[in-house]
């Protein structure tokens, strides 16, 4: 009976894990295979990917044409649902409003939280991007190297299927042969762009995303995650079986009904539930870690959504992995006589170090691209092709005005028409209406570029979150107050992408509608909206400058791990869901061992 | 329109009244009348009118079912007509109004979310104010008028850029109004097949381009 309800909770659980996406997902899946009780508890709804996911639906199905409305942000048939930038009666706080200081908070109140959305870009970090402080002086260095994560990586990427290549360049580390699945063809766009961006300098590989190109090695593959164990193997060997390649249509934000892509709910959960061993509570909101004697947890303290009832749940290890952000408001509305401050906070560092990506893009028209036979260009759905960071050796010399690097992911190519296609292109057509608007609109449709910059943001003392003295959400939990400012190198490196942008757009023989903003605070994101927060409970080697130690326990409450977005001690440029993965089911396997020796 | 529908209607306009809601309307157009007028603000809906955070996504929505259309008569027979001047019909797909884009464009007016209040007053003003400038200048209506007639007018206020200064907030409307016709048309299987989106069918293997194109942009000899 996997899915339980308030009322048919068992006494007690070894290991109580709260939240469903990435960093829940994964170590759920760990601690289950391997032989662990666990409780998972999530905010939303049930989901169902195999048979919610609206697969080929087009866009005159849907009302408004799909566009995107508050209730559905990004359009209707995204995956998200019960979710946004803002939730009804789940409010949140700008602490510091204006100029550079507000802070965006995107939530997903489902099973499989984030990822069943996610654009599936999977990156690791590299050597270097663990040791940040030691390279140039800047922000901390984790407890932890590469070395340590790697063969975490590797299982990550053998088990939830990742397509890229190994290409041997710097800090952007190559996978061994078998961990990674073949990239897709590019389009011609990509092709376009990967040669003229040469030209600036800027070198353009195939991608790394989630999405199976082909099935996954479910011979090879189970024995390498699941060593010794014939259970796990078989149950995963099987379910590696059930998941099919991509089949080169919809795009991947709707979820996919076929799992060719990873989400939480299509990859991460049903293996775990196939174990026997996880019990899912959907529509239980989290609000405190209750303590028990010792200084250990005894279990969380959760809100039946649904009945309006509030509850206690019992574990002998309690994982936190509800987003970045939710971790943090859990452990500082946690309070009690030993933690006044929060839980695991006497360090004070809880909700402190808040980081978001640096985002910043541009869009170009390219007339080399325009009225070409038409092409089914939907691929994989995006990302076929990126740009790593290419410039470690100037910026170390110092011959940059920023302290860390950024990569470019790139779209381009004949998707489906929305209701924003050909809206703003008086630039182009010079204002055409009747037959002539229908030859330009045949014209320019595929001919666009758009170039994204995702970069490293510092941690500094001004991003950071904290509890709000007097506002509570509907169910009377307080709620977070967000602080938040960019430093001059996050804005600067603002700047230096929308230059490269500019110069591969003119390599391209393109054009754009503005000029590119050479001035970094105009052209970064809001922070929070890139959607790579973390932070606010860094793991760190010393336990009165961070909060959780390298296997993300807390260094003040034994029996409390925390296994998302939160532990990072650093953002690289690499987007973090790939390094919550792989992090989680490192969290996993320490708490596994501890439970077996009986230390938890 | 079921009447739960209606209730949520009248609730959410009841609870619309300028000035105690807080929510600004921006500038509707000062021609426009009192009853145009209290029909924008009737439109503040909350968001209880929309299709909710977690809407059915396996159905199909038709314009209306969701919250009442709203152009008068008058309104969308200009709306038609100006949807057809800007996507005629010609020997490659139909007009705009006849794939059900005016019905789009009153489902996108009438619509309780912020994008779409904004847009209404642009649509409603810049939809009278063709009809009052077919007036001065041709003693008729807009659909009313032949096509050179329309066209003298379109000329006028279709490029923001270039046009005059007091054709300046027409000209904004009529760049909203071909957005939201080529938004509506282009989502249609007629518009897709048109501008030349072949794709949303599953396929064994993804090939990538072929030799010819890749040629056609310098990419192979």
């Amino acid at each position: 009976m996997p899915f339980i309800t308030a009322s048919t909770l068992a006494p007690d659980y070894d290991v109580i894990v709260v939240g469903s996406g990435a960093g829940g997902g994964q170590t759920a899946y760990t601690l289950c295979m391997e032989g662990a009780r666990v409780l998972m508890l999530e905010a939303g709804r049930t989901y169902r990917p195999e048979i919610e996911t609206p697969m080929f639906q087009t866009p005159e199905e849907a009302p408004l044409r799909g566009a995107g409305t508050p209730d559905k942000a990004w359009d209707f048939y995204d995956a998200t649902v019960d979710g946004g930038w803002e939730l009804a009666g789940e409010p949140y706080v700008q602490g510091s409003p204006g100029a550079g200081g507000d802070f965006r908070w995107w939530r997903a109140r489902m099973m499989g939280g984030r990822t069943n959305h996610w654009g599936r870009v999977s990156l690791r970090a590299g050597p270097y991007d663990f040791k940040p402080y030691s390279r140039d002086g800047l922000g901390f260095d984790w407890p932890i190297g590469y070395e340590d994560v790697a063969p975490y990586y590797d299982k990550v990427e053998r088990l939830i299927g990742v397509y890229g290549t190994s290409e041997g360049l710097e800090n952007t580390p190559d996978s061994p042969p078998g961990c990674l699945l073949p990239p897709p063809a590019a389009l011609v766009s990509d092709l376009l762009i990967r040669q003229r961006a040469q030209r600036v300098g800027v070198p353009v590989i195939p991608g790394h995303r989630a999405v199976l190109t082909r099935p996954l090695d479910w011979k090879n593959s189970p024995g390498i995650l699941h060593p010794g164990n014939l259970a796990a193997q078989r149950i995963i060997a099987a379910d590696m079986q059930r998941r099919a390649a991509c089949l080169w249509a919809t795009p991947c934000g709707r979820g996919c009904s076929i799992r060719a892509n990873y989400q939480s709910t299509t990859v991460h959960l049903p293996p775990a539930l196939i174990t026997g061993r996880l019990d899912i509570l959907t529509d239980a909101m989290v609000s405190q870690v209750v303590m028990g004697s010792s200084g250990r947890a005894s279990g969380v303290r959760f809100f039946d959504k649904r009945a309006g009832t509030e509850h206690q749940a019992r574990g002998r290890v309690v994982v936190l992995a509800a987003s970045a952000c939710e971790t943090v408001r859990i452990l500082l509305n946690s309070t009690s006589a030993s933690f006044p401050n929060g839980l695991a906070n006497s360090s004070g560092k809880v909700g402190r170090y808040l980081m978001d990506s640096v985002g910043s893009s541009l869009g170009g028209q390219v007339p080399l691209l325009e009225g070409l036979p038409p092409q089914n260009e939907d691929g994989a759905s995006g990302d076929a092709v990126y740009a790593p960071w290419w410039m470690y050796r100037e910026q170390h010399a110092g011959r940059l005005d920023f302290a860390r690097g950024y990569h470019i992911e790139i779209s381009g190519g004949r998707r489906m028409p929305g209701v924003d296609t050909m809206k703003g292109t008086e630039w182009l057509t010079g204002g055409s209406y009747g037959r002539r608007f229908k030859a330009d609109a045949r014209r320019f449709y595929g001919s666009f570029v758009h170039f994204y910059g995702r970069g490293e943001m510092i941690p500094n003392e001004h991003s950071y979150c904290d509890i709000d003295p007097r506002v509570k959400d509907r169910m009377g939990i307080p709620v977070l107050r967000f602080h938040w400012r960019w430093s001059d190198h996050e804005t600067r490196q603002a700047a230096h992408m929308q230059k490269t942008f500019a110069d591969i757009i003119d390599a391209l023989g393109g054009r754009t509608q503005n000029p590119a903003p050479a001035d970094g605070a105009k052209a970064i994101s809001t922070g929070g909206s890139i959607i790579h927060e973390v932070g606010g409970a860094i793991m760190g080697a010393d336990s009165r400058t961070s909060v959780t130690n390298s296997w993300g326990q807390t260094w003040d409450v034994k029996n409390l791990f925390i296994t998302d977005g939160a532990v990072f001690a650093s953002n690289a440029d690499k987007n973090p869901t790939l390094t919550i993965m792989a992090l989680a089911w490192r969290s996993a396997d320490h708490i596994l061992a501890a439970l077996r020796r009986r230390e938890l | 329109m079921d009447r739960r529908t209606t209730l949520k209607w009248v609730m959410a306009a009841a609870a619309a009244v300028p000035g105690l809601n807080g929510r600004a309307w921006g500038a509707v157009a000062p021609e426009a009348n009192a009853a145009s007028d209290a029909r924008a603000a009737g439109l503040a809906a909350d968001r209880a009118a929309g299709y909710g955070t977690d809407p059915d996504l396996s159905r199909v929505y038709h314009p209306g079912e969701l919250w009442p259309l709203t152009l008068s008569a008058a309104e969308r027979r200009t709306a038609t007509v100006l949807c057809d001047l800007i996507l005629p019909a010609d020997e490659r797909s139909p007009s705009a109004s006849s794939v059900g884009v005016v019905d789009f464009l009153d489902e996108w007016v009438s619509a309780p979310y912020p994008q779409q209040q904004a847009d209404r007053p642009i649509l409603l003003a810049g939809l009278k104010w063709l009809d009052d400038e077919s007036a001065r200048r041709f003693a008729t209506t807009f659909a009313a008028l032949d096509e050179a007639g329309q066209r003298a007018i379109c000329d006028d206020i279709c490029h923001e850029q270039t046009a005059a200064a007091a054709f300046a907030e027409a000209a904004h409307f009529f760049a909203r109004y071909r957005d939201l016709t080529a938004g509506g048309f282009y989502t249609t299987p007629e518009g897709r097949r048109d501008i030349g989106y072949v794709g949303n069918v599953p396929q064994a293997t993804f090939e990538g381009p072929p030799l010819e194109l890749l040629r056609m942009v310098g990419l192979a000899e």
